[in-house]
């Protein structure tokens, strides 16, 4: 839609059809800006992929110079990374059905005209977006429900976004016309009916876009599980990676090196665990990222 | 009179009876999201208590000494207080300062690119840094960054540009440089989805109307597409100015280091540091709800100050 207005837009003023030095100029700009998002992730690959004197030495720069695997087999060998994968890739499975469901289950009635005490139940599920209550008070909310070192503290707490239900009710209510509603009741369907046969197959744009906000925010995020795991076996991929290569030491690296008996060097070795945190999000983001766009063009509409 | 205004009201009742009857439904679906910020965020309210006495894990509330406001009194003595307090104020102003005009100015670029193909592709990457977790990042930036081994200092040495690496991450000026201009490098594509949008919505008479008159490509930015997407920019910029009080915890935990300490303390660390680490509850709570309170106050103003302008606002 943007693209076809801003072409429409072009036709108009490019007048002569004739590229000048200012557009070559502003096109150089935007490709080194984009070169700065590329090029980083092509090093660690290159670096991930070489080998250990290559790298010491200084020569990898964008292409491996003595291609070897041997990082990413040990990460594999020693299994830790790939076990907190699909550890994570679960948690982020529940996250977003949990998240998904409790959002359809607020923004329905909301967007709906007419309902009744419509401004007192979006003040209860709005407000927590303004005023939190602290890290404190939620870390010892999370110990009395007795979910500390769980995988149910990364699940629950955070898997109602009021932002996600505003982009969810604002859709529904522009959507699904009120006429279409009102014929709907008076042929005798229940709200749960509409629902199910008449707004869920209408939105599966927004249930799409809102899946990926709920999923790729729970795959990036690790501060919650910073704050309430403290068992390595149930702490997500974002905070692995923290312990391998952030934290003092990279502690984590040495032991994934002793524990596979790995040749590569920890910076070798770090750079392939950043690979590996870093390959899913780009094999989905060709696909997430037209998405995003459109649910970020609600969110800024009515957000 | 008395008697119609009883009628009225019975009637008035009834026909929410009425409306509560038929559409039960929708208030057993409303039921479930709300017993769900009740277990996992109204509970957690009672908590706050714990800011105005000096709660000690093992008295529990009822044994532990009530202080009043005294919790805030000490903590507006406490110099790591004012550090953390200052600290979060400068770089969220920088952050702002830096990493405002950036996303206007690259809208306004992509816009004016003439191939549509390259456009696309580059703004496919561009968006890219957005979708990266901070952990991902700060790591990838160590890498680059490093003062021996980064490939940065690596190019720099190489061209004869400096002599000796330079400490981008290690030392706390540079660190603070670095940090921001990452923030800026995050979200400079991923801030331009809403500026182009606007742009689009600009009436493209203006854009003939400006041609015919005369004006070149500079003339017709700043005479219609900065006017046309003033709007949002103002939008944004108050309600960016109502989240100054905002510390995220994931950006600044993932480029700590022992060298930039001093800077890298700011609100969400002091929190975490005194909370969690070193289990002073009261005060972490205390400081918790300030900085809540404050945002809350922030962003209604900044609300109201962006509707008052004639634009949606948030609420």
């Amino acid at each position: 839609m943007t693209q076809k207005a801003l072409s429409g837009k072009k036709s108009v003023f490019s007048g002569v059809n004739r590229v000048r030095v200012s557009d070559l100029v502003i096109a150089f700009i935007v490709l080194l800006l984009s070169l700065t998002c590329v090029l980083p992730f092509i090093y660690i690959l290159a670096k991930s992929l070489s080998s250990n004197t290559a790298v010491l030495s200084q020569k990898v720069f964008l292409w491996p110079v003595g291609f070897n695997v041997n990082a990413y087999s040990s990460i594999f060998r020693d299994g830790k990374m790939t076990h907190s994968l699909l550890y994570t890739a679960e948690v982020t499975l529940l996250f977003t059905v949990i998240g998904m469901l409790i959002t359809i289950c607020a923004a329905y009635p909301l967007s709906i005209k007419g309902l009744k005490f419509k401004g007192f139940f979006s003040f209860i599920l709005m407000f927590t977006m303004y005023f939190s209550a602290g890290l404190i008070p939620e870390y010892l909310l999370m110990k009395d429900l007795k979910l500390l070192n769980t995988m149910w503290s990364l699940v629950l707490p955070l898997s109602f976004s009021a932002y996600n239900m505003l982009i969810m009710r604002s859709f529904f209510a522009s959507t699904i016309p009120d006429t279409l509603y009102e014929a709907a009741r008076l042929d005798g369907a229940s709200d749960f009916r509409i629902l199910f046969s008449i707004v869920l197959p209408l939105s599966k744009p927004i249930l799409a876009t809102l899946s990926l906000f709920y999923a790729v925010g729970r795959w990036n995020a690790y501060a919650d599980a910073k704050y309430y795991i403290t068992k390595q076996s149930l702490q997500p991929l974002q905070l692995l990676l923290n312990n391998m290569v952030l934290d003092a030491a990279g502690n984590d690296a040495i032991s994934i090196a002793e524990g596979a008996a790995t040749q590569s060097t920890p910076e070798v070795l770090q750079s392939a665990a950043i690979m590996f945190a870093t390959i899913p999000i780009i094999c989905i983001y060709p696909f997430a990222q037209k998405y995003f766009v459109q649910g970020t063009m609600i969110g800024a509409v009515k957000g | 009179m008395m008697k119609d205004r009883k009628k009225f009201k019975f009637h008035h009742r009834n026909s929410t009876l009425k409306y509560l009857a038929s559409h039960w439904q929708l208030y057993v679906l409303l039921l479930i999201p709300v017993a769900f910020v009740i277990i996992f965020k109204y509970a957690a309210y009672p908590g706050l208590r714990m800011a105005f006495m000096d709660y000690k894990p093992a008295k529990g509330y009822a044994g532990s000494k009530w202080l009043g406001m005294g919790m805030f009194e000490k903590v507006f003595k406490d110099k790591d207080f004012f550090r953390a307090l200052k600290n979060s104020l400068i770089f969220n102003f920088l952050d702002l300062a830096l990493g405002f005009p950036v996303p206007v100015i690259l809208a306004i670029m992509l816009d004016q690119l003439r191939f549509q193909r390259f456009k696309r592709i580059n703004q496919t990457i561009l968006y890219l840094p957005h979708f990266l977790s901070w952990v991902i990042i700060a790591s990838v930036a160590l890498s680059l960054f490093k003062p021996q081994s980064g490939i940065v200092n690596i190019i720099l040495r190489d061209i004869g540009a400096i002599e000796t690496g330079i400490p981008f991450l290690t030392e706390k000026w540079h660190w603070m440089w670095t940090y921001l201009l990452i923030g800026v490098w995050q979200n400079m594509g991923w801030g331009t989805i809403i500026y182009l949008a606007a742009i689009t919505g600009i009436d493209t008479s203006l854009y003939e109307a400006a041609t015919i008159d005369g004006a070149g490509r500079l003339q017709r930015i700043w005479h219609v597409t900065l006017p046309g997407i003033r709007p949002t920019m103002v939008t944004l910029l108050i309600l960016n100015l109502g989240r100054v009080m905002g510390s995220n915890f994931e950006r600044l935990s993932a480029f700590s280091n022992v060298n930039v300490k001093e800077f890298q303390y700011q609100l969400a660390i002091y929190v975490y540091e005194k909370g969690l680490a070193g289990s002073n509850f009261s005060k972490a709570t205390a400081v918790g709800l300030f900085q809540s309170l404050t945002g809350l106050i922030l962003v209604v103003a900044a609300d109201r100050v962006a509707k008052r302008l004639g634009d949606d606002g948030l609420m």
